[in-house]
C-alpha cells in the first residue's frame, strides 16, 4: 500500500510527489510519457523564478529528476478507474490495481469534453480502454482514435487480438503498423442507434463495431464522478483539499491561470496535505 | 453464501427463476478486479435473496456475445431469466443495490 498516490506526472503532481516524500510518506506518481505532457511543447518558460531561459521540456525532465531523488516512484501508464473503499482508494492501472491511502489529482487541463456519440454509446461499443476490451472484439472492426501518443501503440495491441484496425486521429500517428489504415480528419464523430455503427471523419462514414477512444488520462469528473467541480475545473480549498475525503488536487486541473509556477506551489501544498491526511487516518 | 461462478452450461439453469445479478469480468481488466470486493459484499448482502455470479469473459465467450457485452466490467440485472437492467463500468456498492432492490 503506497501512501499517496499522484495521477498526472507534469509540475504539479512532480512536486506534490516531492514534498509527499519530505514528510517521509511514500508516493507514487502514475503518469504517461514526460513529453506529453502540454509544457513540453513551450520552447521558454518566461515565468518560471529562477530559471529564467529554461525550455518546456527540460523544465520537466529538471522536476522529474527531483522527485525520483526524493524516493517518490514513477510508474507510466494510464489510470482508468478509480474508487474509495474502506477508507483508502482503489486505483486501476492498465490490468493492474494499486492501493492508496491518500490521492493526488494532477491531471492538467483535462477538460472531459467527449466526441460527438461517444457519451451515449460509451460501453455500447465504445471503449476507453483496450486492454479492458480488445478481446470482446476478435474478428470484428474496430476503429481507434488515437487522441494520445500511445494510441498507435493499443491500436498495434488490437490487431495482434484478432480485430480489424481503423485509425483515425486529427494527427499522423508515429509508430502505428503499416498493416494498420489510418485516416485523418478534424472532425471525428461517434455514429450508431443502441449501438456503435460507424465513425464519421470530415464526413467520410467508416463502418465498425467498436470504437476505442484513447486519450491521455480521463477528466476528473469521469475518474471520480462524486467530484465537486467549479465552472469545469475541481473545486479545492486551500489546502487544496476536494470535497472528497483523502483526494486532493493540484496544478491546472485545479483551474487557471495554466502555469508551471502555480502548479508547483499547488502541488507543495497537497503533497503536504496529502501527508497529513494519511497520519491522521 | 459465495459468489457463484457461471459457465454456458450452468447459466441458463442457474438464472431461471429469481433474480440474478450477473457481473462480466475478465482476469486482464483493472477496474474488473476492482469490482470483485463489491460482488462479495453483494453476495453476502443478498443471501436467499438474489443470485450474485460472475462470468469470466475469456473462458466464456459465447455467453459474453449472447449478452452483447461490449465492455468490462459489464452487470447484468435479471427475473426469471430475462434482462431487467444493466450497469456497464465500475460503480459504487449503493448503485447496485439499489437496482437490485428496484428489481426485488
Amino acid at each position: 500500500m503506497i501512501d499517496a498516490a499522484i495521477i498526472g506526472g507534469g509540475p504539479a503532481g512532480l512536486s506534490a510527489a516531492i514534498n509527499v516524500r519530505a514528510r517521509n510518506r511514500s508516493a507514487l506518481i502514475l503518469s504517461g510519457p514526460l513529453l506529453e505532457n502540454p509544457l513540453a511543447r513551450a520552447p521558454r518558460v518566461d515565468n518560471y523564478p529562477g530559471l529564467p531561459d529554461v525550455s518546456g521540456a527540460q523544465l520537466l525532465q529538471l522536476l522529474e529528476g527531483h522527485a525520483l531523488r526524493s524516493g517518490a516512484q514513477l510508474r507510466r501508464g494510464r489510470v482508468l478507474a478509480a474508487a474509495a473503499v474502506d477508507g483508502g482508494f482503489y486505483l486501476s492501472v492498465d490490468s493492474d490495481v494499486i492501493q492508496a491511502g491518500a490521492l493526488i489529482l494532477a491531471i492538467g487541463a483535462q477538460r472531459g469534453d467527449k466526441l460527438p456519440g461517444e457519451a451515449a454509446l460509451l460501453g455500447r461499443g465504445v471503449s476507453w480502454c483496450a486492454t479492458c476490451d480488445g478481446a470482446l472484439y476478435r474478428g470484428r472492426t474496430v476503429a481507434v482514435v488515437g487522441l494520445s501518443e500511445g494510441a498507435p501503440a493499443e491500436a498495434n495491441y488490437l490487431l495482434g487480438m484478432g480485430c480489424q484496425v481503423i485509425y483515425v486521429a486529427r494527427q499522423a500517428p508515429q509508430g502505428l503498423l503499416p498493416e494498420i489504415p489510418a485516416v485523418l480528419g478534424k472532425r471525428i464523430e461517434i455514429q450508431g442507434e443502441k449501438a456503435v455503427s460507424a465513425v464519421a471523419v470530415d464526413g467520410q462514414i467508416l463502418p465498425c463495431q467498436g470504437v476505442f477512444v484513447l486519450r491521455p488520462g480521463l477528466a476528473a469528473a469521469d475518474l471520480l464522478p462524486q467530484l465537486e467541480l467549479r465552472e469545469g475545473y475541481v473545486a479545492v480549498d486551500s489546502s487544496m483539499a476536494t470535497n472528497l475525503p483523502g483526494v486532493f488536487a493540484c496544478g491546472d486541473c485545479t483551474g487557471p491561470p495554466l502555469q508551471a509556477a502555480k502548479a508547483v506551489g499547488q502541488g507543495l501544498v497537497a503533497g503536504q496535505s496529502a501527508a497529513a491526511y494519511v497520519s491522521n487516518h | 453464501m459465495s459468489v457463484t461462478h457461471l459457465t454456458e452450461e450452468s447459466f441458463d439453469r442457474a438464472v431461471d427463476q429469481g433474480v440474478a445479478l450477473v457481473d462480466f469480468w475478465a482476469d486482464w481488466c483493472g477496474p474488473c478486479k476492482m469490482l470483485a470486493p463489491t460482488i462479495e459484499t453483494l453476495a453476502g448482502l443478498y443471501e436467499g435473496r438474489a443470485l450474485i455470479a460472475k462470468v469470466d469473459v475469456d473462458a466464456q465467450s459465447a455467453l459474453a456475445r449472447r449478452f452483447g457485452v461490449m465492455s468490462i466490467p459489464t452487470v447484468l440485472l435479471l427475473k426469471d431469466g430475462a434482462e431487467m437492467d444493466r450497469l456497464v463500468g465500475l460503480m459504487p456498492l449503493e448503485s447496485y443495490v439499489q437496482t437490485l432492490d428496484e428489481i426485488l
